[in-house]
């Protein structure tokens, strides 16, 4: 019984600490990402258009090819399931084109290019940052004059925000297209009937869409700059800290996804 | 000139300065020495506004950089330059890119201008004609020399060096320690060295503290440091496990 009263105590006091001290270190880094946020807006007009350029580079241009391949087939296996699933249901695979369209233009280009250049870019972003933190050049930027979140956050912000968009537009056009191919040439849709329900896509659906890419570019980038940033001990520590970026901004980019398309539909966007 | 005082700073439950004052004054080369994991980076980046005490005050010619906003601050760090332990090169860049660095954020300098100065100050530690060379191509003596090339092409009024000959074969220890001195002869600038390199101490220093337990136990001229009958002063200069400070093996369980 005297065990009792003494593990009691304890347990409960342990298990405050544990809740505390995971609420304080959640409110700490929900505070730091604002105030990440807050300084990477306050220094953007201020941007360098070289380092921007540079980022665009590497950001979009060399995103595209990884980013039109994963909405090719994507594309592709939408129009292959739809078309198989629907004929056994209708008798004939309809709805392919419409199906493909609005799946592609409103959830699965965005999110699927966001996904991607996580993995990609932000990755990246948290690699290089996080080994700069941890062998001192951030703090040597400090000793320079030069703010590291003027030189390195803002122009990696600007880009991505720049970037992830067009990517998106082109993933969503190069999905259409793979399901086009598989459209006509395996399920035997009048290329006409396809490209007609494609035309019903209208604005909202588009801006539906790339709003959203907008949210996306600005938690990849905020998230993996942070990560970077608050690197800490050495080699696993970079290792560490770009594994939760990427886990953390794909997490955010699919729960943001809900909020952003309730609210949008809301709106009567999309 | 820079003043600490009684400055705290803590993290989690190890208390690095426990009430720390010193004064650095203008022209002098300061050098703090004191055991492994006795704070003197932390008391450097104090100094340089990189950290924030917890308690305290750090005047920098007759301003508190405590209180100060980011962009304030950024203003005062600019009469700094920080002479990193491993010379924080960014590995990205060439040699005459980094050291070119610090006079194209300012913007001040014309580009043609800013070439003749990193030739310059890459002459002046004794590297002409590396600019292109990448820092992962270089010894560690030469990223330390860069790095201290670096520092001075920004004209600092302060400047700081986070154990300048650490790693370094005892040769090219004392070549740092004479391009130190050379250089505080030649621009005249306050100098802020951390080391318990006592050889390198002695030979750099216009005084030098002693820094225990988070704070300033001992401050004086090298000469007195050397004779000093002060019995954690007479240990730490010797180099002697016998004494006052006992190094602690930490237990892991």
């Amino acid at each position: 019984m005297a065990d009792l009263d003494l593990i009691g105590p304890r347990l409960e006091q342990r298990l405050l600490n544990i809740l505390g001290g995971t609420l304080v270190s959640i409110a700490e880094a929900i505070g730091r990402l604002v105030i990440l946020t807050r300084q990477t807006l306050y220094w953007v007009k201020s941007a360098e258009r070289r380092s921007v350029f540079e980022q665009i580079v590497a950001v979009g241009v060399e995103s595209i090819p990884v980013t039109t391949l994963t909405a090719l087939f994507t594309g592709m296996v939408l129009a292959l399931q739809t078309g198989f699933s629907f004929r056994k249901v209708f008798n004939e695979p309809i709805y392919v084109g419409t199906v493909v369209g609005l799946s592609l233009t409103k959830e699965l280009g965005p999110v699927l290019t966001a996904v991607v250049i996580s993995g990609r870019v932000g990755a990246a972003i948290a690699a290089e940052l996080g080994t700069m933190k941890v062998t001192e050049q951030i703090d040597a930027l400090y000793t320079l004059g030069t703010n590291p979140v003027k030189y390195l956050s803002v122009p990696r912000f600007i880009a991505c925000l720049f970037s992830i968009p067009i990517l998106t537009m082109m993933a969503i056009f190069t999905g259409i297209m793979g399901g086009l191919l598989i459209a006509v040439y395996r399920l035997g849709i009048p290329m006409t009937i396809y490209m007609n329900e494609i035309k019903q896509i209208g604005w909202k659906e588009c801006t539906h869409g790339i709003t959203k890419s907008f949210f996306f570019a600005a938690i990849i980038v905020i998230v993996s700059c942070y990560k970077g940033f608050t690197c800490e001990g050495g080699a696993e520590g970079v290792g560490k800290s770009t594994t939760s970026a990427v886990v953390l901004s794909m997490v955010l980019i699919l729960v943001m996804d809900y909020f952003l398309s309730a609210v949008l539909v809301s709106f009567g966007i999309g | 000139m820079i003043q600490f005082e009684d400055v705290h700073k803590a993290f989690g439950h190890n208390r690095v300065l426990r009430g720390c004052t010193l004064d650095v004054r203008d022209g002098e080369t300061l050098t703090i020495i004191g055991g492994s994991g006795t704070g003197k980076s932390v008391t450097l980046k104090l100094m340089l506004g990189l950290l924030k005490p917890d308690h305290g005050r750090i005047i920098v010619d007759g301003e508190d950089i405590t209180q100060m906003s980011e962009e304030e601050l950024s203003e005062v760090q600019k009469k700094f330059s920080y002479v990193f332990q491993g010379g924080a090169l960014f590995d990205s860049m060439t040699v005459g890119e980094n050291v070119a660095f610090g006079l194209q954020q300012m913007g001040k300098e014309a580009p043609e201008k800013i070439s003749e100065i990193v030739r310059e100050k890459l002459s002046v530690v004794g590297l002409q004609g590396i600019e292109m060379l990448k820092p992962s191509e270089l010894s560690g003596g030469m990223r330390k020399r860069v790095a201290i090339a670096r520092s001075i092409a920004m004209s600092p009024k302060y400047l700081f060096y986070d154990e300048p000959t650490t790693g370094l074969d005892p040769i090219m220890s004392d070549v740092i320690n004479d391009l130190i001195v050379d250089l505080h002869q030649k621009l005249q600038q306050t100098g802020v060295v951390i080391t318990h390199d006592m050889r390198s101490a002695y030979k750099i220093s216009s005084r030098i503290a002693m820094l225990y337990e988070g704070k300033i136990v001992k401050i004086d001229t090298p000469e007195a440091i050397k004779n000093s009958d002060d019995p954690l002063v007479h240990q730490f200069v010797t180099g002697s496990a016998q004494g006052p400070i006992q190094m602690k093996v930490r237990a892991y369980d």
